[in-house]
């Protein structure tokens, strides 16, 4: 296994090395981030499949993928939040204008959207279709994301939030349709969480 | 100047736009006027009214679209501004009532109060174009001209911290909801 990093390490040192103005290698200096493009692509799929046209998006590592294909999206209306909780009231106006949307978020942005979440979405049955990475969980190398790992489920709980994961790439798809269902029909908030399996490859 | 007097010498010109309102004595006071099917009433989550206009306003960008804001509110979401300055929908109204006041819960003195500079912090955050009333005519010319809609208005008016004895009203959440829904689908429909 080491072997095998270390070789990757080398092949992109060696890409760099024939580049002519040598930026590569600062570039490739840094640790790689292996998000999954494959995965988040069959995400959006899925929710373009389900009639999204609106999706508003904190970015997180997990998510750049996601974003940047809802942003090249002619299709999609992408609002880029300065705070998650912001989503909540764009995504009720889109719902209120019959516009079909989504959430992406890390999960501490669910923990800064709770008061949206309970007194708007909830209080006025506004449904919501929110995708949460779910950082801080089993693998989570990152120290400061294991907390909001913790509370992440006992939390949506709490909240009575039906959640999902989205784990396996056979499941998605159906998962994604379900959970924009369950949002359209109950009028409430519905949760996946996108896991480290697969929204990482490594 | 009195909120209610603003609201009213603009009352008959939101007949043709969505007209959003954040909770507490914007919502009374303009249901006091006279309820119409395309008002809706946040009367709660503070500082979302802004991000539900703009929402709406994304989705229906021929629509017109005003949001009721207060000071308070704001001040609880000031990345709106930001987010909605990104945008820049044109025929998106922002109205922030600004009594310097948490005046629903008692009236205590909210920042404005003590220097903050409401008008000054949405020109920074990119708002094209912003202005602070203190008076009914200035209001309704301000409100007038940001309804023609030709780009993103943030006005900053200046409220008394008055308002009416009750803030509950007879008109329950979900109705409102589910009204200002139908209404801007039967609006859809007829285009």
């Amino acid at each position: 296994m080491f072997s095998s990093f270390a070789a990757i390490k080398i092949e992109l040192r060696g890409s760099a090395a024939g580049s002519a103005d040598g930026r590569d290698d600062i570039k490739h200096d840094c640790e790689p981030m292996p998000v999954s493009l494959t995965n988040s692509r069959l995400i959006y799929d899925a929710l373009k499949k389900c009639d999204i046209r609106l999706v508003s998006a904190l970015p997180e590592t997990w998510l750049v993928h996601l974003v940047r294909l809802a942003d090249e999206d002619p299709e999609m209306i992408l609002v880029r939040l300065a705070k998650e909780e912001e989503g909540v009231g764009v995504s009720a106006g889109a719902h209120f204008a019959g516009i079909k949307s989504a959430m992406l978020m890390q999960n501490h942005g669910l923990l800064a959207s709770i008061n949206g979440i309970v007194s708007f979405a909830h209080l006025y049955k506004i449904p919501l279709l929110m995708l949460i990475s779910y950082r801080g969980s089993f693998g989570e190398r990152d120290p400061w994301q294991t907390q909001g790992g913790n509370v992440t489920e006992p939390l949506l709980r709490a909240l009575g939030i039906p959640y999902a994961f989205l784990d396996a790439v056979e499941t998605v798809k159906k998962r994604i349709r379900q959970a924009q269902t369950l949002a359209e029909s109950s009028l409430q908030p519905v949760a996946l969480l996108l896991t480290r399996d697969l929204m990482w490859e490594e | 100047m009195l909120r209610l007097d603003c609201l009213r010498s603009v009352y008959s010109e939101l007949e043709n736009c969505l007209v959003v309102t954040i909770m507490g004595a914007v919502a009374a006071e303009l249901q006091s006027l006279g309820h119409r099917p395309n008002f809706f009433y946040l009367q709660h989550a503070m500082g979302l009214a802004s991000s539900t206009g703009l929402g709406l306003a994304l989705c229906l960008p021929e629509q017109k679209v005003i949001v009721f804001d207060g000071d308070g509110s704001l001040l609880m979401n000031l990345g709106s501004l930001s987010t909605m300055a990104r945008y820049r929908p044109k025929k998106l109204a922002h109205v922030v009532f600004d009594n310097e006041s948490l005046l629903s819960v008692g009236g205590f003195p909210t920042a404005t109060s003590t220097g903050t500079d409401l008008e000054g912090i949405a020109r920074a955050a990119g708002i094209p174009r912003v202005s602070t009333v203190r008076s009914v005519e200035s209001f309704k010319a301000g409100v007038s001209e940001a309804m023609r809609g030709d780009d993103l208005t943030t006005i900053i008016a200046k409220v008394e911290a008055a308002g009416p004895a009750a803030y509950v009203t007879d008109l329950s959440l979900l109705e409102n909801r589910f009204q200002f829904r139908r209404h801007i689908q039967s609006l859809k429909k007829r285009e």
